[in-house]
């Protein structure tokens, strides 16, 4: 039976399909969408952050039957009209990457964060991103990069 | 398969330069030259050519001049387009340590463009462009005189044009950085797209003749400066090996044993090949490649599920005896004992020095060996056709993949081309290339079809090339006057395999060794443990592991000697260092320098600050540091733990002299910063554990890296700017962290932790 999915707006009609694939995989080795990164394939991470509905969900542990049907945002649907978002644009203005390899899903959980809390503390920031491991350690210019963002925001 | 040491830090190997002035040894002007090659269209390209038996297949049949080849297409650092199109090479591989855009602004700076202008391009492996590699923080040394030779001769070039065009001498004519060329008495200006054409008909200038500006001139060097890939990286476009497509891939898993050693006896591969959208299940047999099964599939899931039906009977072998438990068993022994064998090191008479002392401390300190976890797991892409293979590998050394695919399918190093992708994390992991001689040898299998293989994240942790643990038994003495007289150290390391007395390449004392070298009475023992664990260089080898038991033992002589921790270190750096042992080429240690970091470091926390009320218990703050990969580096971490032994770690303060230009300020923090979280997750939750043979973690679970709510909550970089040649910054932040929280931890509690994890020791404090 074929499933719909829905990824940054666009439908997309999978035959085929195990319904217990996890949406990582779909995401990466079928719509090629890789900026959903693989990191460990047991929602440890966070690398694999997408939006579900807007909320951070990890993607590598999120079967596609529970994702059809549902409003599936990943990085790339970010930045609508090749604009940057305030996330994305204060993640480039603060340097934050190392590798860059996690980013990605630091992102998508801080976009997610500011949608509810547009003005959060540090203690905020260190709760809503402690699933989103970076092993270069660039944590305190994600700290910088949520506030710089958060700055642009309307209250 | 063995980690690529010849590309590591020049504590271990004799570095390419002068030890003592590594920035400005030319290793240009010896091994290499320049050469221009006309564009077709126009324009002008600038290459660096290797001279030397590596590079000779790759010289040109033309040597210099201005006549390009007809089929002569190099890959080149500089090119400029009659159309003004400004394009420079990133040669070196990208790990997260900042020289895709750092190593650019070297040569953009001399060749006076717009950095905005430029556009930056990722190089293939190619003979030709040099040393390619991350490792050893080598490439600031290697690199920093010769590419910026590399911009100001294209400059020199486009001044020539211009000179020539006009009929005025170059020495009236300015490169204001826009990328033209103005002469100022008659208002004349051209742009270098412009010139580019004329420039490539002249003939090279010789590079050591070709001025380099003073740093007061530099516009770019020193400028805050974002990675050039940030655009990409926030959008989430492809980058990274695991991010590479091309037309009909498969993609492939590789089960190996999970005793290190381990051989397939026999395996049943039915049920495997039948599973959905599994292509190919075969036994890989290839020479450098581990034993085991290859299942490739039309996507990575699939291979993954099917993993769950293969049944593989294994021939587990000799390693199975091998356990943190036994490890630790045989150091205790040998530490029990009288050090047999010559002792590494001496100097002085320690016995006499030792019994003499007014305060003598004896203590013993262990870690474990430690995983590299990097974010991306390994992989490798290849496509493999009758004659060779094509490799797009995230390797820190694509020479060495290049090496180890050419040996996996027995063919000639020429027939392997290798593509360097961005890479998801390094800290020396990939210096080993096993993935990418797996993959070379699972695409033969599919020939014409390309693969990418991609390790599963237990196997990553299991199948690493690990950070060797060690134990340490300690022997000090302090004289009356607070001076270290005697220390003593018996280092039980792991031996390069079972019935060797080698000891491993990562394993050894290094040769840097503080503060054994600043003491007058030492005495240096070390016994290997023979094994069979697969051991390779993690960021910054041997200090990362060592600084961390040295300096908390240097910690507690000061305590014990009633002393004040950094004018106890500040006394010790005094005396001048023993040079490096014999054989050992270590490089020069210069007291000053490191004096200069730790009254630094002291200084920007407050340490010692006048007026300054004691600390109440359960805040303390601790120092430690270290001279490693050429950089002195002192730290000063400052804690909070609870009554119950919870650990906040409030602000750590890096002070740090790697000599006289900071290249990208933004970037040389970023290493800073990125150090000493890694640091921290090193010796506060990260551990492997060996039993039966075997990795015991499997994933993150079990193997935990630092959370963003566990990372300290401010950390200071302070540079300290020397007139010294500039150095490198991926490693030498690293090893005085776990010894300046561990010596935090002793100030706040009074709880000397001496093993590590520092999580599984009991902190608290009543």
């Amino acid at each position: 039976m074929p499933t719909t999915l829905t990824v940054n707006g666009r439908v997309h009609e999978l035959a085929d399909f195990d319904p217990a694939t996890p949406l990582l995989w779909v995401l990466r080795d079928h719509l090629g969408l890789v900026g959903t990164k693989y990191g460990c394939g047991q929602g440890l991470c966070g690398a694999c952050t997408v939006h579900f509905n807007g909320a951070a969900m990890r993607s590598c542990v999120l079967p596609l039957a529970a994702a059809a049907g549902q409003k599936i945002t990943t990085i790339e649907g970010l930045a609508a009209d090749a604009r940057l978002t305030p996330l994305q644009q204060a993640w480039c203005d603060e340097d934050v990457a190392q590798c860059g390899y996690c980013q990605a899903g630091q992102i998508m959980s801080a976009t997610a964060l500011l949608a509810k809390n547009p003005r959060p503390t540090d203690a905020d920031i260190d709760g809503a991103l402690a699933g989103n491991l970076c092993r270069c350690g660039t944590y305190q210019r994600i700290r910088r990069a949520v506030h710089a963002a958060a700055s642009t925001l309307p209250a | 398969m063995h980690p690529d040491l010849s590309v590591l830090d020049p504590v271990s190997f004799p570095p390419a330069v002068s030890a003592a002035r590594p920035g400005d040894a030319p290793a240009l002007d010896r091994r290499s030259f320049l050469r221009l090659a006309a564009l077709a269209g126009g324009g002008f390209a600038l290459a660096l050519y290797l001279r030397g038996p590596d590079a000779a297949a790759a010289e040109p049949a033309v040597s210099g001049g201005a006549e390009p080849g007809g089929d002569f297409t190099p890959s080149l650092f500089v090119r400029i387009t009659p159309a003004g199109e400004i394009t420079v090479l990133a040669a070196n591989p990208e790990c997260g340590q900042g020289v895709k855009t750092a190593f650019p602004m070297l040569i953009v700076e001399e060749l006076d463009a717009p950095w905005a202008r430029v556009k930056i391009e990722q190089a293939d492996l190619d003979p030709r462009l040099g040393r390619q590699a991350a490792a050893g923080s080598r490439g600031t040394p290697t690199h920093y005189q010769p590419y910026r030779r590399l911009g100001a001769t294209a400059r020199a070039l486009l001044v020539s044009a211009a000179a020539a065009r006009w009929g005025v001498p170059t020495d009236e004519l300015q490169t204001p950085g826009d990328a033209r060329v103005v002469h100022a008495p008659t208002g004349r200006a051209a742009t270098y797209g412009e010139l580019a054409t004329a420039a490539a008909a002249l003939p090279v200038p010789d590079e050591k003749t070709v001025p380099l500006k003073d740093p007061s001139a530099f516009r770019l060097l020193g400028r805050r400066v974002g990675g050039v890939d940030n655009p990409r990286i926030v959008v989430g476009a492809p980058l990274f090996g695991l991010d590479v497509r091309r037309p009909g891939q498969l993609f492939a898993t590789f089960v190996k044993c999970p005793v290190f050693g381990g051989v397939v006896r026999s395996a049943d591969l039915a049920a495997a090949r039948a599973a959905p959208g599994v292509r190919a299940v075969f036994e890989v047999k290839a020479p450098g490649v581990a034993s085991g099964v290859a299942i490739v599939a039309d996507s990575t899931w699939r291979a993954f599920q099917a993993r769950d039906v293969l049944k593989i009977e294994w021939d587990e072998g000799r390693a199975t005896g091998d356990s943190d438990a036994a490890f630790a068993a045989a150091a205790a022994r040998l530490h029990d004992a009288p050090p047999a064998g010559d002792p590494l090191r001496g100097a002085g008479d320690f016995a006499a020095a030792h019994a003499a002392a007014a305060v003598r401390v004896e203590a013993r300190y262990e870690y474990p060996f430690l995983s590299h976890a990097n974010l991306e797991p390994q992989n490798c892409t290849a496509l493999h056709r009758p004659d060779g293979v094509e490799l797009w590998a995230p390797t820190q050394s694509p020479s060495g993949a290049r090496d180890a695919a050419a040996k996996a399918l027995g063919v000639a190093p020429e027939s392997v081309v290798v593509h360097m992708t961005r890479i998801g994390g390094g800290f020396g992991r990939r210096l080993t290339n096993d993935f990418a001689a797996e993959a070379a040898a699972i695409a033969r299998e599919v020939s014409g079809t390309p693969v990418q293989l991609v390790w599963t994240r237990a196997d990553d942790m299991q199948h690493d090339w690990y950070r060797p643990g060690g134990f340490h038994a300690f022997r000090g003495g302090v004289d009356a006057d607070g001076r270290v007289v005697a220390w003593g150290e018996h280092f039980v390391t792991y031996a390069a395999g079972y019935d060797t007395d080698k000891v491993a390449g990562v394993a050894g004392l290094a040769a840097a060794e503080f503060p054994g070298r600043l003491v007058p009475n030492v005495l240096i023992h070390q016994s290997p443990l023979p094994n069979g664990i697969p051991l390779g260089p993690w960021r910054a080898p041997r200090t990362s592991a060592q600084c961390f038991a040295q300096q908390c033992f240097l910690d507690e002589l000061a305590h014990a000697a009633g002393r004040d921790p950094v004018e106890f270190r500040l006394a010790l750096l005094a005396a001048p260092a023993a040079p490096a042992p014999a054989g050992e080429r270590g490089p020069v240690f210069d007291n000053a320098r490191m004096a200069g970091v730790v009254r630094l470091a002291a200084e920007k926390s407050g340490w010692g600050a006048p007026g300054e009320t004691p600390w109440p218990r359960g805040r303390g703050r601790g120092i430690a540091f270290q001279f490693s990969h050429l950089g002195y580096v002192a730290i000063v971490a400052e804690v909070t733990v609870s009554k119950t032994g919870d650990l906040v770690i409030d602000r750590v303060v890096v002070a740090a002299d790697v000599g006289r230009q900071i290249i990208n300020p933004s970037g040389g923090e970023n290493q800073s910063e990125g150090s000493v979280v890694d640091g921290i997750s090193s010796a506060l939750v990260q551990r492997i554990t060996i039993e039966g043979g075997r990795v015991a973690q499997s994933g993150f679970a079990d193997m935990p890296l630092l959370r963003i709510d566990q990372a300290p909550k401010r950390i200071e970089t302070h540079f300290l700017l020397t007139d010294n040649p500039p150095t490198g910054l991926g490693e030498p932040v690293i090893p005085p962290v776990p010894p300046a929280l561990g010596n935090a931890i002793f100030a706040a509690t009074g709880r000397r932790v001496r093993r590590l994890p520092f999580n599984a020791a009991d902190l608290s404090w009543s």
